[in-house]
C-alpha cells in the first residue's frame, strides 16, 4: 500500500471514504470511460459499471489547498463545509435529508489539488444528486450564524486529526520545512490562526471564484447509460453560465542545496522518523517520461508488501525498524515529496533507523533491482488493478483526480502498461539522481513524556 | 497495512443488510469436518474473494494473557508447514494474491484476494490452506512479532480515542470476556509462550469452529473444491464454548481519565444486543435517527449543527455474538465537555421518553431500505456480508426479508425497545482528556 502516508485528502463531513486510485483496461473494444464537454465548459465523464443496480456521482473542482494564499490556509475545506448549509432554496443540511430520503450515502472531500462531493444511490436516483448539487454550484447561501458555528467544528476537526496525532503533527511540521515556497508547505485544514481570521466575505469571494461549471468536472461510475447521464448533465448544470477563472498563485518549489532537518517534540510514548526527497510527477504533454514511473516502481520494490525490501530488511531481518513505509503520489498537481516513514524497534534508536533507511537507498543506487523482484511487482500490479475494479467508487475517484489535476483522464488505462515497461536500469537511475542527501528533509519526532525510549 | 491514515471517525453500525429484490443466489453448505460455508458466484471480474473466521477473537484470551488471539492471528503467516515466513510472502506476492487478518472480539479473520486463473490461484490457495491449518510459530518470528505488538500498544496509549475506547469497554463489560481488548494488554502479551500460541491454535482453528466465505469467478464446482483445499485440513474439533451472557449493569458510572490532549474523547452506553436479539430492528432504527445517520440525527444536530462543539458525534448498536454495547461517542475541546455531555444526554433522554415523530421514521426507513443495494454492490462488500451470515448463523432468507423487517417497525415498538433497553439514568461514560497544558 504506496498511499499509506500521503496524508492529502480531508473528509469532511461524516464518514470517511478510503479508497486508492484505480483503472480499467477497456473490455473488448468498447471504450471503458465516455467522456463530453457542455457548452459550458463542465466536463462530464462516465464509466460504466453494471455490476450492481447503483451509481456513484461526484463532482470536482479545481480548487484545493496547493490554490490557497497566505493567510488563507484551510479555506478550501471551510467551503467544502459550507456546501451542507443551505442554498436559496434549500435550508441548512436539507441537501443531506434529501439523499438520505432516497437511500443515498454521501460525502465530500478536500485535497491538496481538489475539492469533490459524492452521492452514492440506487440508480433511478441519479437525476437527485445532479439536481442538488447543480443547485449548489451557483446558488449557495451563507449564513453568518451557520459560517460561526462551521468553523468552529472545523477547529475541533483540526484538534481531532492533527493537534492531538504525534505522527500527524509530524507530518505537519515535516511539510512545512521540506517545501519552502510551494503551496504544498501548508495544512489542507489550515492554520490555526488562519482559521480564526477567515471571514464570510473571504469565502464568498473563493465560492465565486472556483465554483463555476468550466472548472469542474462530473464523474458518473455504475450501472447507467452514457447518453442518459450526459442529458440529464446538461438539463442540470448545461444552464449554468460559466465564468472566468482567475488562477492563484503556484510558486514552484526551488531546486533543495542541502539537507534539512527538524525535531519535533510530542507528548508521545514511540519516536518516529520520516524523510522526504523531492521528485517529478506526471505532467501535461510529458505523461511518457518515465521518471514518475521509475519512481512508483520504486516505491513497490521498497514498500510493495510484506516481501518488500523495508519490511523484510528492516523490520524483519535487521529488525531495527516496528514498522516502516512509504509514500508517493505520482499523480499531483506539482512535484512532491518521495517520502519513507519508520517507528524504530524496541531498543533502537531514531538515529538507527533513519541509516538503516539510507543503506537501503544505497543499495538502489549501487545495484540493480533483480528482475525476479521486478516480476513479483509487476504481477502485485496487474493484479491490483483487477482488484480495484471491485470498487466503482475507486474507479470514478482516479478519473476524476487525473482531470482536476490536468491529466488526461485516459491515463489512468496507460499507468499500468507504463510501469510495466520501467527497467531496472531506470530504478537505479531515479534513486541516483533524486534519492541524495541535498535533496532530503528529516523530521524527527521524539517523546517528551520522560521515562520513555532512549533519544535518537 | 499498518499506517494507512484512517480517517474513517464514525465506528458505523456494519450493516449487512438485506436485499428486496433477491439478486444475491446464496449457497451454502457444510464441510465434511464441520466448517459451514456460503458462496455467491460473481462472474464479471476474473477474481476471488475468500474469508474464514474463526470464532477466536479475544473473548477467548485467558485472563493472564490478554492478547494471545491478537498474537495468533498476527503468527499463523510467519511460517507454515515446510514454508517460513518469507516463503509465504514471496508465494502470495508473486502471483499477485492479498492476504490481510484482522482480530475481533468474536472472531478472528483471514483474507485473500487471488485472481481467479488458476496458474495464479491454485498457489496462492495452497498457501493460505498451510497458513490456516499448519502454522509453525517461530520463536524468532515471536519474539519479533511480541515486540512490534507491544510498541503498537505504546502507540494507542498516546492516542486519546484508543485510550477512551479501551477504558469504555473495561468499564463496561468488567468481569465479562468482552472487556478483554482485541489487541491484548503490555502485561498479557509478555507472559505469552510459544506452547499457548500452539495450544490456541489446536484448540480454535478447527473445522466445526470455522465458517467461510467465498465470492467471486467459480463455479459451484470449483468452489468446492477450493474450500476443501483450504479448511479441509482442519481436523473437525469442536465449536467453542459459548461466550457467557453479558450481565446488566448494576448501575451507571463516571470515569475520568486524565489526558494531555486538546480534545477530551468522551464514550458512553451500555450493554446493547446480540445478533438474535428480538428487539435488533425497533433498536437499529431507532438509533439511525438518534445517532446513525451522520449530520442529520439527533445528536449531531443538537451537538455539531446547533451549537459547533465536534466535528464527529454518534451512536451505534454493535451485535455481537451475545450482547455488543450500545455506544454514544463524541470529541470536544476540553473546556466544552460538560456541555457537550449534558446535551448528549438530553438528547438520548428525550427520544427514549418520546420516540421518533412520524416523519423521522419515515425518512429512516426510505434511507435504510433505499441504500440496501449499496452495501452489496461489489465482491468484497457480499464476501463480508456472507461471512457474518454464516459467523452469526443467521437464516439464509436474512438478506432477502430484511427490507421487509426494516420497513415493519413502528414508532411505537422503537419507543417501546428503546425503554426497556437504554436506561439514560444509568450510563457508563468515559472521557479521557482534560489536562492539556
Amino acid at each position: 500500500m504506496i498511499a499509506r502516508l500521503t496524508v492529502t485528502v480531508l473528509v469532511a463531513t461524516v464518514s470517511a471514504c478510503a479508497s486508492a486510485p484505480s483503472n480499467n483496461p477497456p473490455p473488448d473494444g468498447a471504450p471503458s470511460v465516455y467522456e463530453t464537454k457542455l457548452d459550458n465548459g463542465l466536463t462530464v465523464l462516465v464509466k460504466p459499471d453494471s455490476r450492481a443496480p447503483v451509481v456513484v456521482s461526484q463532482i470536482w473542482y479545481k480548487v484545493g489547498g496547493s490554490y490557497e494564499p497566505r493567510g488563507l490556509t484551510g479555506i478550501s475545506h471551510v467551503l467544502e463545509h459550507m456546501m451542507f448549509k443551505g442554498t436559496q432554496t434549500l435550508g441548512p443540511n436539507e441537501f443531506s435529508r434529501i439523499i438520505a430520503a432516497n437511500g443515498g450515502r454521501e460525502n465530500a472531500f478536500t485535497g491538496r489539488d481538489y475539492t469533490a462531493y459524492f452521492q452514492r444511490l440506487e440508480k433511478s436516483r441519479l437525476e437527485i444528486a445532479f439536481q442538488l448539487e447543480a443547485d449548489r454550484m451557483q446558488n449557495l447561501k451563507m449564513d453568518p450564524e451557520e459560517f460561526a458555528k462551521e468553523v468552529e467544528v472545523v477547529k475541533e476537526e483540526r484538534r481531532l486529526r492533527t493537534e492531538d496525532k504525534p505522527e500527524a503533527l509530524t507530518y505537519e511540521k515535516f511539510m512545512h520545512a521540506a517545501y519552502t515556497r510551494s503551496n504544498y508547505r501548508n495544512p489542507i485544514i489550515g492554520w490555526p490562526e488562519d482559521l480564526s481570521n477567515l471571514t464570510i466575505e473571504d469565502l464568498e469571494d473563493w465560492y465565486q471564484r472556483f465554483y463555476t461549471p468550466n472548472n469542474a468536472t462530473l464523474v458518473v461510475a455504475g450501472d447507467v447509460d452514457p447518453e442518459e447521464v450526459f442529458a440529464l448533465a446538461r438539463r442540470h448544470f448545461g444552464v449554468i453560465p460559466p465564468r472566468q477563472v482567475r488562477p492563484t498563485d503556484n510558486p514552484v518549489e526551488p531546486r533543495q542545496q542541502a539537507p534539512r532537518r527538524i525535531t519535533v517534540k510530542a507528548r508521545a510514548q514511540v519516536p518516529y522518523v520520516l524523510l522526504g526527497f523531492h521528485v517529478p510527477v506526471i505532467t501535461l504533454g510529458n505523461e511518457s517520461d518515465w521518471e514518475p514511473y521509475a519512481l512508483e516502481i520504486l516505491a513497490h520494490i521498497l514498500d510493495g508488501g510484506k516481501s518488500a525490501r523495508l519490511s523484510r530488511s528492516l523490520v524483519r531481518e535487521q529488525q531495527v525498524a516496528s514498522s516502516a513505509g512509504v509514500g508517493y503520489d505520482p499523480t499531483s498537481r506539482n512535484s512532491t515529496l518521495f517520502m519513507v516513514d519508520a517507528n524504530p524497534a524496541q531498543g533502537k534508536t531514531v538515529g538507527e533507523v533513519e541509516a538503516a533507511i539510507m543503506v537501503q537507498i544505497e543499495q538502489l543506487q549501487t545495484m540493480l533491482v533483480a528482475q525476479g523482484e521486478l516480476d513479483r511487482i509487476k504481477a502485485q500490479i496487474v493484479a491490483s488493478k483487477v482488484f480495484e475494479q471491485d470498487s466503482a467508487f475507486a474507479q470514478a475517484m482516479q478519473l476524476g483526480a487525473l482531470e482536476t489535476i490536468g491529466l488526461p483522464w485516459a491515463l489512468a488505462d496507460e499507468i499500468t502498461e507504463r510501469l510495466r515497461s520501467v527497467t531496472p536500469e531506470q530504478v537505479r537511475a531515479v534513486a541516483r539522481k533524486y534519492l541524495v542527501p541535498e535533496n532530503v528533509t528529516v523530521a524527527v519526532m521524539q517523546p517528551e513524556t520522560p521515562g520513555n525510549q532512549k533519544k535518537g | 497495512m499498518r499506517r494507512i491514515t484512517n480517517y474513517t471517525m464514525l465506528p458505523m453500525l456494519l450493516l449487512w443488510a438485506g436485499n428486496a429484490n433477491a439478486a444475491l443466489d446464496i449457497q451454502t453448505w457444510e464441510t465434511d469436518n464441520g466448517a459451514r460455508v456460503y458462496f455467491v458466484e460473481t462472474r464479471q471480474l476474473p477474481m476471488v474473494q475468500l474469508s474464514v473466521g474463526f470464532d477466536a477473537g479475544s473473548a477467548r484470551d485467558p485472563q493472564d494473557k490478554l492478547g494471545l488471539a491478537h498474537l495468533v492471528n498476527l503468527m499463523v503467516e510467519e511460517g507454515a508447514a515446510d514454508l517460513d515466513g518469507e516463503s509465504i510472502a514471496l508465494a502470495l506476492e508473486s502471483v499477485g494474491a492479498q492476504y490481510s487478518n484482522e482480530n475481533g472480539r468474536d472472531m478472528s479473520v483471514f483474507e485473500l484476494r487471488s485472481l481467479s486463473d488458476p496458474d495464479l490461484l491454485q498457489p496462492a490457495a495452497r498457501v493460505f490452506a498451510k497458513i490456516l491449518s499448519a502454522p509453525t510459530f517461530p520463536k524468532a518470528s515471536l519474539d519479533r512479532e511480541r515486540q512490534r505488538l507491544l510498541i503498537r500498544l505504546a502507540q494507542q496509549q498516546q492516542s486519546p480515542r484508543d485510550v477512551v475506547t479501551r477504558a469504555f469497554y473495561a468499564n463496561l463489560f468488567d468481569g465479562h470476556p468482552y472487556a478483554k481488548p482485541p489487541d491484548g494488554d503490555a502485561e498479557g502479551v509478555q507472559r505469552i509462550v510459544r506452547r499457548d500460541l500452539t495450544d490456541f491454535h489446536r484448540d480454535y482453528f478447527v473445522g466445526a469452529n470455522a465458517v467461510m466465505a467465498l465470492v467471486g469467478d467459480l463455479s459451484r464446482a470449483e468452489a468446492e473444491q477450493l474450500v476443501q483445499q483450504v479448511v479441509g485440513g482442519l481436523p473437525r474439533g469442536r465449536a467453542a464454548e459459548k461466550v457467557a451472557a453479558v450481565p446488566e449493569l448494576n448501575g451507571g458510572a463516571l470515569v475520568d481519565i486524565q489526558f494531555p490532549s486538546n480534545q477530551s474523547h468522551l464514550l458512553m452506553g451500555q450493554p446493547g444486543v446480540s445478533r438474535h436479539d428480538p428487539d435488533y430492528f425497533p433498536l437499529y432504527v431507532g438509533n439511525h435517527i438518534l445517532g446513525g445517520s451522520g449530520l442529520i440525527s439527533r445528536l449531531s444536530v443538537a451537538i455539531r449543527e446547533e451549537r459547533g462543539l465536534a466535528y464527529s458525534v454518534y451512536s451505534y448498536f454493535l451485535p455481537m455474538r451475545d450482547r455488543g454495547p450500545f455506544i454514544i461517542g463524541l470529541q470536544t475541546r476540553n473546556d466544552q465537555t460538560s456541555l457537550a455531555e449534558r446535551l448528549a444526554r438530553e438528547t438520548v433522554a428525550s427520544f427514549v421518553a418520546e420516540g421518533p415523530s412520524a416523519e423521522e421514521l419515515e425518512a429512516a426507513k426510505k434511507n435504510i431500505t433505499g441504500g440496501f443495494p449499496l452495501l452489496i454492490d461489489s465482491n468484497r462488500k457480499i464476501a463480508g456480508n456472507l461471512l457474518n451470515m454464516a459467523f452469526y448463523g443467521l437464516p439464509l432468507d436474512y438478506l432477502e426479508t430484511y427490507s421487509d423487517r426494516i420497513d415493519a417497525v413502528t414508532a411505537e415498538q422503537i419507543r417501546d425497545a428503546f425503554r426497556r433497553r437504554v436506561d439514560p439514568e444509568r450510563l457508563v461514560r468515559v472521557v479521557v482528556g482534560g489536562s492539556n497544558g
